[in-house]
């Protein structure tokens, strides 16, 4: 005998998804729809005089090399903070999974990082860096290697590569760990009785079926370095030198705020959100068939 | 009986606070500043003394961040319309305020309405040259003021073999200068802050050569940047050559290379003299400052410096008395004791010529000589339509792209003639905006 449970209100439901919906409306859909209206105007910072100008932005955006420059940019940037992150989680994910004494202890400390916010995260890694003063700098010339990354764009890269990366590693780990721990164990003993060792049955076991959650981390990677590592990039090297560590995001924030350079700005993160839609969508759509639940 | 006599007596003193308000409520009035640390105590203090000065005005200075995020503030807050009355806007955003015909009051304006005398020609000419419109009526009201000067460290020299007490006077002779303080084994010869504000625009003005056409933007918005002519390139291109032995080593952007100075890797230093505080607080050396260093091959040079920090403008919007109110600050402001405190404090330099009377009869120059630097520097020529100052719009990320460019040359990239060219490239697109946005 089967039991159905129908409610016949149609107000409730409703009611109960209202707080969402507004949520999403005020902060998502609202902004979005601004900075559409804004990018096809030329307005003053003041919002004194402003002028319809269809895509002249645009057109502008893709006439600037910089901005292309800056797409390159953002490309490798989250392609390796992404997977540095995710290596290095998943690494230290299978490492923590072994241990038996003082497991929490571990896990705990490898959580730490994600309670720092960005800017504090980006403080810390500016100060061990530091050209003039940095702690990491002095060992780094002790053994005769120069680190300028105010002047060079390789170290620049590299540095806000690794403190983004540094901070997203503690939520893989998370996601990484907890994925492990639901693999059950006799599929795992199983593959040890038939003489496979502990390389192996990580490839052939346990990496399949983290794919699920190899896949969902991918997503949030990216749409980190993306979007979140702002603070970072504007604490450790401002985009500079000369454009290297000149992310999207952050070229969005120095035109608009800085610059003072609405309608361009306005432009700039309607493409950024038109790159984040196509990027999801494509995941969605390619990675995940490869994907077994 | 006793509690109702408690009672009744904290009554009357709550009624008769309540009574006594409206006499005590004075208009209250917002400043918007951004000067942090020991700057942001000196304002605190001026601010203080206001409202000690008088009882019908309450001057509020609020810290909002750095220059450029106490001016997005402002402007947000003017979008908004909580707009505070005063805001202290930095010099390259000058043009971009001016522009704001809508949002701002102007100071002579303002002055005239509260009935209180003022006259722009008080104010040294290279303060007054900046913030006044082409009829020469002061637009807002000038506050910290500074211009560059080098920096040299004398410990470094005596190191090197050098005379400590005589800095080099030209380029050329800072090139051998830092080739003898490397040699004595420091890591670096020489290293400047605000690498656009010092060693471009003042360049420009120091050696009386255009930075941009129509006298530097001041005639016009049509004005296009030209300050890739062969001089700005042989200097850009010589410190760049100089990089290769470490005669110049680039400290960041800004003044992060302030660090570098005082922890005396750098026998030399060109920055604002308004580094005089950190330096007096953070060097464990006996340092000087001098004036600023010039090609001697080019004709006329040197001819003055211009000034960067930063103006008060009035934000409308706000009702009549509090602009009065406004109005009385400002004439405090520019009260010589006032101007010689700030001076005397902080490195900035006096903006009224009663202000440096008053220090010279003080004889404040003779018991620190070497503090009117900078005054002498700016004025003891008048200045030509080469050295008045700058005005151009979108100036903000115009230094943004000489960043870019600038750090490109010093990474070897580029040379100084490409680096220079696309900057003024990329400057002139952000030009043209500025001057659609303004017809």
């Amino acid at each position: 005998m089967e039991k159905r449970v129908v409610f016949r209100q149609t107000f409730l439901p409703y009611l109960l998804l209202a707080p969402q919906v507004l949520v999403t409306l005020v902060f998502f859909f609202w902004p979005a729809s601004q900075a559409l209206y804004q990018s096809v105007l030329r307005e003053d910072a003041f919002g004194l005089s402003s002028e319809f100008i269809w895509f002249e932005n645009f057109s502008a955006l893709f006439a600037e090399a910089e901005y292309l420059h800056s797409l390159e940019v953002t490309a490798l940037f989250s392609l390796a903070v992404a997977t540095t992150a995710m290596t290095i989680a998943l690494y230290l994910a299978v490492q923590a999974d072994r241990v038996i004494h003082g497991a929490m202890v571990y896990k705990t400390l490898l959580i730490w990082p994600y309670a720092v916010a960005p800017a504090v995260a980006g403080v810390l890694w500016m100060f061990l860096f530091n050209p003039s003063m940095g702690i990491v700098v002095f060992a780094l010339r002790a053994v005769g290697y120069d680190w300028n990354h105010a002047l060079n764009g390789h170290q620049a890269m590299a540095l806000v590569t690794v403190s983004a990366a540094w901070k997203q590693i503690s939520y893989n780990f998370l996601f990484f760990l907890a994925g492990m721990q639901a693999i059950p164990k006799s599929l795992i003993e199983a593959a040890a009785i038939d003489g496979a060792r502990p390389a192996r049955r990580f490839w052939t076991i346990v990496f399949p079926l983290l794919a699920p959650t190899t896949f969902f981390l991918l997503v949030m990677n990216v749409v980190y370095a993306f979007f979140d590592t702002f603070g970072i990039i504007h604490q450790v090297t401002e985009g500079g030198p000369a454009g290297a560590t000149n992310i999207l995001v952050y070229k969005v924030f120095h035109d608009g705020f800085l610059g003072l350079d609405l309608g361009g700005s306005a432009a700039q993160s309607v493409v950024l959100m038109a790159i984040v839609i196509l990027l999801t969508v494509f995941q969605f759509q390619y990675i995940e068939r490869k994907v077994h639940y | 009986m006793i509690a109702n006599k408690t009672l009744l007596g904290a009554l009357s003193a709550v009624m008769m606070g309540a009574m006594s308000l409206p006499a005590l409520a004075a208009t209250e009035i917002q400043w918007w500043h951004a000067m942090g640390g020991a700057l942001g105590d000196r304002v605190n203090e001026i601010a203080e003394n206001f409202n000690r000065s008088q009882d019908k005005y309450k001057l509020l200075a609020i810290y909002k961040g750095n220059y450029s995020e106490t001016m997005t503030a402002g402007i947000a807050a003017f979008r908004a319309k909580k707009q505070p009355h005063i805001l202290q806007v930095f010099e390259v955003g000058t043009a971009t305020m001016m522009g704001a015909k809508g949002a701002i009051k102007p100071v002579y304006e303002l002055m005239a309405e509260a009935g209180i005398p003022f006259d722009a020609n008080d104010y040294l000419g290279a303060v007054k040259g900046y913030y006044t419109n082409t009829e020469g009526k002061m637009l807002s009201m000038p506050f910290n003021s500074s211009t560059p000067v080098l920096w040299w460290n004398k410990d470094a020299f005596v190191k090197a073999g050098l005379d400590p007490e005589k800095p080099p006077k030209t380029w050329p002779e800072v090139g051998e200068y830092a080739k003898k303080i490397v040699a004595a084994g420091y890591p670096c010869g020489f290293s400047t802050a605000w690498q656009s504000w010092i060693h471009l625009e003042n360049f420009s003005a120091w050696h009386n050569v255009p930075f941009g056409t129509l006298e530097n933007g001041f005639a016009g918005t049509g004005t296009e940047f030209t300050f890739n002519s062969p001089l700005h390139v042989k200097h850009i291109q010589q410190m760049a050559d100089w990089q290769k032995d470490k005669i110049f080593v680039y400290g960041g952007r800004r003044n992060l290379g302030n660090a570098k100075f005082i922890a005396g890797e750098c026998g030399m230093y060109t920055e604002s003299s308004a580094g005089y505080g950190s330096f007096k607080a953070g060097a464990k050396f006996p340092f000087g400052a001098s004036n600023l260093p010039y090609w001697p091959d080019v004709k006329g040079a040197p001819q003055n410096t211009i000034i960067g920090g930063s103006s008060l403008w009035v934000l409308s919007g706000h009702d009549a008395e509090s602009y009065k109110g406004v109005a009385a600050f400002f004439n405090f402001l520019s009260l010589p004791m006032v101007q010689a405190y700030w001076h005397a404090n902080t490195g900035y330099v006096p903006i009224t010529n009663a202000a440096y009377e008053l220090m010279k009869k003080l004889k404040y120059y003779d018991d620190n000589p070497g503090r009117d630097i900078p005054i002498l520097q700016m004025g003891s020529k008048a200045p030509t339509p080469n050295s008045k100052g700058l005005r151009f719009g979108n100036f903000v990320q115009v230094r943004g792209i000489i960043y870019e460019e600038l750090e490109a040359i010093w990474a070897g990239k580029k040379t100084a003639q490409q680096g220079l060219d696309d900057a003024v490239k990329r400057g002139n697109v952000l030009l043209r905006k500025f001057e659609k946005m303004q017809n």
